[in-house]
């Protein structure tokens, strides 16, 4: 493991929506240069997080602060959703795919690099008279989407409509989009779900590559405990909201109280649930 | 013979205006999803701002070259009608768009009554007229096309060709084109949203001010209520072509001002609006996504 410089931290965050408490005082940190997993029953909350973290949902209570490699700050849950990809540079998947179906996979690619371009082009002006700088800026960015094209092992599909791309290489072409986007965390939502075997050791081998050849940290959230334990150097769980566990996947493999939450409570302690249930409401049925 | 290619001609040109119009409609339904019922009068306004303009600069320098004021009144009625259109999205619209689906369509149609009067009480309620500025006719095997005509369809092709350009192969047009298509996965790209359909409404705009201007130009006069037919007929192109389709809207606008100049030289002229809107029907009922349109797949 690699030095514990946080790039992402969350701080006393909650998120209500009318009675339920989706999150409640959560607090956790993700490390400069780590795989961090996000992991946790269904309805433990995980995804709320990330649209907090994304802009999507203003948060109820809480702080989430990124720190950039440069050493400047930004408070994530006062931003619009476009700014924290633009000057904050966190970027993010969905659990549903959704690329641009319309657009081929080469512009998939692009527009993810709109911002640069459209400055390079002088907002479309100097772009349409031909200028170099618009020129250059454009040759690069189609190299910048070749390179990552040829990391998810899309290049023979480039112009196709993304639509038409088989579902795992619709999840590689995701990822590869948003790291278009520069950024310097990534936030992945279930990136192996509906994969085939060989289609997730693939994304594992994307993910990795991701890691070590631009430092961008990552944050996913996963049901697949192969992938978990396999690529993320740190482990987070969430049940109802609250964390219950935090730290390197054996430790957490190994707490007693995150193997209650997936499996539920012993056996032997059925008994006093039971008699618990019966106290609150007598003669009630189940 | 040549009084029908004659007809064809006419009804080109009309079909160049209409199309121009419908651009506008089709490129704000197909990013938002919203149908702009004060496009029609923003395309008056673009009128009144090209005549302006004219007044404006005959009396400073009375000799101006016809070439020269035309060029003029064309870009300042696009500027200032695409300032106008982003402080009316700004300020009608974009407070609606969480909204529900009809609210920004009833502040359209609030926000056309507004300017149509807006430009009755500036302008005053009678019919401005603009000296002829260009009466040149050229004798084609029998068929007479005035220089009007040439320069429409110039303006139209070439206006055509850049907007066609710039959505096809512009990081601005790719944005429009991921807004479109899911506009919170494009603000998760870092694409400003906003500021993207603010300027599809200014694009709009433009081209309908050019078809202000142009439609000055051609029939000589313009009055503060000649936004509501065009519109409505730039309208029914869009829908006729296929909304949200650029190709499509001016393929619309085409086939409108060739079925209006046809029966009106074949037919009565007092129905040919009834025959218009008759084929919008018929069209309608065997391709409900317009001739270009895509129609929708569900994938499930």
């Amino acid at each position: 493991m690699m030095t514990k410089d946080p790039i992402l931290k969350v701080e006393h965050l909650s998120m209500r929506f009318g009675g339920l408490m989706a999150i409640n005082d959560l607090s956790f940190e993700a490390y400069r240069g780590n795989i961090t997993a996000l992991i946790g029953p269904n309805g433990a909350g995980k995804t709320t997080v990330f649209n907090c973290i994304t802009g999507f949902y203003k948060p109820t209570m809480g702080m989430i602060t990124m720190r950039q490699k440069a050493g400047k700050e930004f408070l994530l849950e006062r931003m619009s959703d476009f700014e924290v990809t633009r000057d904050a540079k966190v970027a993010r998947t969905f659990q549903n795919i959704r690329l641009f179906s319309g657009l081929t996979v080469l512009e998939n690619l692009l527009v993810a690099q709109h911002n640069k371009l459209m400055l390079a082009s002088g907002y479309t002006i100097l772009g349409l008279l031909g200028f170099p700088a618009y020129k250059k800026a454009a040759a690069e960015s189609i190299e910048q989407a070749k390179y990552w094209l040829d990391k998810a092992s899309l290049t023979d599909r480039a112009d196709d409509p993304a639509g038409d791309l088989p579902y795992g290489a619709q999840r590689r072409l995701e990822i590869a989009r948003a790291m278009c986007t520069a950024p310097e965390f990534l936030c992945l939502d279930e990136p192996a779900a509906g994969l085939n075997p060989r289609e997730s050791l693939a994304l594992n081998e994307l993910l990795r590559s991701i890691r070590s050849d631009t430092g961008t940290s990552i944050l996913l959230i996963e049901h697949d405990m192969s992938v978990v334990m396999e690529i993320s150097d740190h482990v987070v769980v969430l049940e109802y909201g609250q964390k219950i566990s935090d730290g390197n996947p054996e430790h957490v493999k190994n707490d007693p109280k995150v193997i209650a939450a997936y499996l539920g409570v012993e056996d032997d302690e059925v008994d006093e649930v039971i008699e618990e249930i019966e106290h609150i409401a007598p003669g009630g049925t189940l | 013979m040549e009084y029908f290619v004659q007809q064809v001609v006419n009804g080109l040109t009309l079909g160049s205006i209409y199309g121009l119009i419908a651009i506008g409609y089709t490129m704000v339904y197909g990013i938002i999803g919203m149908v702009n019922f004060a496009h029609g009068d923003i395309f008056m306004l673009g009128g009144f701002a090209a005549l302006i303009v004219y007044l404006l600069l005959v009396s400073l320098f009375g000799g101006i070259p016809i070439a020269l004021a035309l060029l003029i009144m064309i870009l300042v009625a696009m500027v200032m009608t695409g300032l106008w259109n982003w402080v009316i999205e700004k300020m009608a619209y974009r407070p609606l768009r969480g909204s529900f689906r009809l609210a920004p369509l009833i502040t359209a149609i609030g926000m056309s009554i507004a300017l149509s009067n807006f430009i009755q009480v500036t302008q005053g309620p009678r019919n401005k007229p603009i000296p002829s500025m260009v009466s040149t006719v050229y004798e084609v095997f029998g068929i007479s096309i005035s220089l009007k005509q040439i320069i429409i369809f110039v303006v139209t092709a070439v206006l055509l060709t850049i907007f066609w350009y710039i959505v096809n192969h512009t990081p601005l047009g790719r944005a429009q084109r991921a807004t479109e298509q899911d506009r919170k996965m494009a603000a998760l790209l870092g694409i400003d949203v906003d500021k993207t359909i603010s300027i599809t409404f200014v694009m709009g705009a433009a081209l309908a001010a050019v078809a202000g201007t142009m439609y000055l130009m051609y029939y000589g006069v313009i009055v503060f209520t000649d936004g509501f037919t065009p519109g409505v007929k730039a309208f029914t192109a869009a829908v006729l072509g296929g909304i949200g389709s650029l190709p499509g809207a001016v393929l619309g606008g085409l086939m409108i001002g060739l079925i209006e100049s046809l029966w009106s030289a074949y037919f009565t002229i007092d129905y040919k609006d009834v025959a218009t809107f008759s084929i919008l029907a018929i069209v309608l009922i065997f391709k409900p996504s317009g001739i270009l349109g895509r129609p929708e797949v569900e994938k499930v």
